[in-house]
């Protein structure tokens, strides 16, 4: 997939490698990067997902990193309904129906 | 050329600090811990009113307090005859950002703008960073949050990704990291590089923001109850909606009000850990802020921290994370409200506790905060479920954070937990201690911890 100058995009950097991490970190951890994803309008001409490439986020600030998708979605979503909660639902609204009303 | 490694960055973090909050610090850290707390919140020129109405023209606050009622008839029917308080939501949801929030950035906004700030910056996964890209749209400032979001994989959970998308809604350019405390480090480095505002959740603005609720929750249940309300219940995380509250509710004459921090349990998850960040199903208004901060609240990214919750919490409550979902869907199903975790964790506690009070007396849960796609139990479980968390049915006291959670099989399993409050107070007077040299113990370190922990400077002498 090829993007453009002016497409919305996201870009990823490394910001500290594992040896630069603070040892007081828990091990799994300081065992990865810390990593960094931004978006902003591609600045580059044309560039594949894996380039470095150059964007101008929202304020016009640049950034340069790895280009790692076109417009992403963001994904997340209601989930599904919980049967556990569901049920537990349905018990107090019936709980409720049999109790007698206060004066 | 100014450095940008790790090690110079933080080395610079006082100098950055400084020149980013429009604030002299200077005369509250001239003593490693005692520092006149009251002239610290003075530095906000404006009394309550005055606040109130800055606020009012960020559209913020004024919200609605809600009477639960069939909570209220649910919590008597396990109670034993005369028991069972009243229990009231004041319903922050409604704020522009949808949570309580809106208040501590229109305030650090209106103060960043008058300082002559262009823009403003600030690290939080929660509802602030909604809350300050919303205030700083509506004051043509720019705004940069800064988030940690993904575990290693590029993995983040729905809440956190929901809270970032209502960030860009408002225009902020948001900075996503992955799990680790360095997330400071990108923060100064976006400080130093912009010259913009710190809008820390931990100024004095930021916690004058707050008081406003407290205050209209006095006014409010006069006009509903004719009285103050004798208990008012915070979710705690950092401390500042707490404090915040506690001051506003003095101001408005609640004396008597007994002031309850609440807390989900996540005991055995680090905070810092790649592989426990996705199996916390909460993202804030947890015991893994909510104690430390608690315990030491000089943490954050001002010199001192405004937040102090040990001058004025009297309990603190913790729940298990099936309770709160449980409460989350008794909100909706008994009184039509669908509202996200944070106000929820609260309300676990006072459906709890309105069991052990008088049917005469009355609860307030403080907030509520807006639900989007991602914030309601269904995404949080389905995501949870999806990485091999059991969701089971039954006692939630046998919940495992990360591992399991329990809804409870029945309403009459949701508990009162006291933390040992004495065991807390007693950790920040050592602490204290610890600072300063054996001679320098003095009446005005003594004075300063009584006023810090609410304990007497008789107990203070005997443990230092």
């Amino acid at each position: 997939m090829t993007s453009y100058a002016a497409d919305w995009v996201q870009i990823h950097k490394i910001i500290l490698r594992p040896d630069e991490r603070p040892k007081t970190l828990p091990a799994e951890t300081r065992a990865v990067p810390l990593e960094m994803r931004v978006k902003g309008w591609q600045v580059t001409e044309s560039a594949e997902i894996g380039d470095q490439v150059r964007v101008r986020t929202v304020l016009g600030r640049e950034q340069t990193g790895e280009l790692i998708a076109e417009n992403p979605e963001y994904g997340h979503d209601f989930g599904r309904a919980i049967p556990e909660l569901l049920a537990a639902g349905d018990e107090l609204v019936a709980m409720m129906r049999d109790m007698p009303k206060e004066d | 050329m100014t450095k940008t490694d790790y090690a110079s960055v933080m080395a610079r973090k006082g100098e950055i600090m400084l020149s980013s909050l429009g604030i002299d610090y200077a005369p509250f850290m001239a003593h490693p811990v005692t520092f006149d707390y009251e002239a610290l919140m003075g530095l906000v020129p404006y009394d309550i009113d005055e606040v109130r109405q800055v606020q009012a023209r960020a559209g913020v606050g004024s919200t609605a307090l809600i009477e639960l009622r069939q909570i209220t008839r649910l919590a008597r029917s396990l109670s034993s005859k005369g028991k069972g308080a009243r229990i009231f939501v004041k319903d922050e949801a409604a704020n522009p950002s949808g949570s309580y929030k809106a208040r501590r950035a229109a305030l650090s906004l209106h103060h960043a703008e008058q300082a002559g700030f262009k823009g403003v910056v600030t690290a939080t996964s929660g509802n602030y960073g909604a809350a300050v890209a919303s205030q700083a749209a509506r004051r043509n400032l720019d705004c940069v949050v800064v988030q940690e979001v993904f575990d290693s994989h590029g993995i983040g959970q729905p809440e956190i990704l929901e809270k970032g998308r209502a960030c860009e809604i408002y225009g902020a350019e948001v900075m996503q990291l992955s799990v680790g405390p360095e997330l400071f480090y990108s923060f100064l480095r976006v400080l130093e590089e912009t010259g913009y505002f710190n809008a820390s959740l931990y100024t004095p603005f930021a916690i004058a923001g707050v008081e406003p609720l407290g205050f209209e929750i006095v006014e409010q249940m006069q006009t509903a109850t004719g009285a103050a309300p004798d208990v008012v219940i915070c979710t705690h995380a950092g401390g500042g909606n707490l404090t915040g509250t506690a001051r506003g509710l003095r101001k408005a004459g609640a004396d008597r009000t007994q002031i309850i921090g609440a807390s989900v349990n996540l005991t055995g998850l680090h905070m810092a850990s790649d592989t426990d960040f996705n199996r916390k199903h909460f993202t804030t208004g947890h015991t893994g802020f909510g104690i430390p901060f608690a315990g030491w609240p000089d943490r954050t990214d001002v010199p001192r921290n405004a937040a102090r919750v040990l001058r004025y919490m009297d309990r603190y409550l913790l729940l298990k994370q099936g309770e709160v979902f449980y409460m989350t869907e008794v909100l909706a199903r008994l009184e039509g409200l669908e509202r996200g975790p944070a106000g929820n964790v609260s309300l676990a506690a006072a459906f709890a506790l309105s069991q052990e009070m008088d049917a005469d007396q009355t609860i307030v849960v403080q907030e509520t905060e807006y639900a989007g796609a991602g914030k309601q139990p269904s995404a949080q479980l389905s995501f949870a479920r999806s990485r091999g968390i059991e969701i089971l049915r039954g006692d939630s006291e046998a919940e495992i954070p990360g591992q399991t959670v329990i809804i409870p099989d029945g309403p009459g399993r949701i508990q009162v937990r006291d933390l040992d409050m004495t065991k807390l107070r007693r950790g920040l007077v050592k602490k204290a201690a610890a600072m300063v040299e054996d001679n320098a113990r003095d009446d005005a370190l003594v004075q300063f911890l009584a006023d810090e922990t609410q304990m007497s400077p008789t107990e203070i002498t005997g443990l230092l």
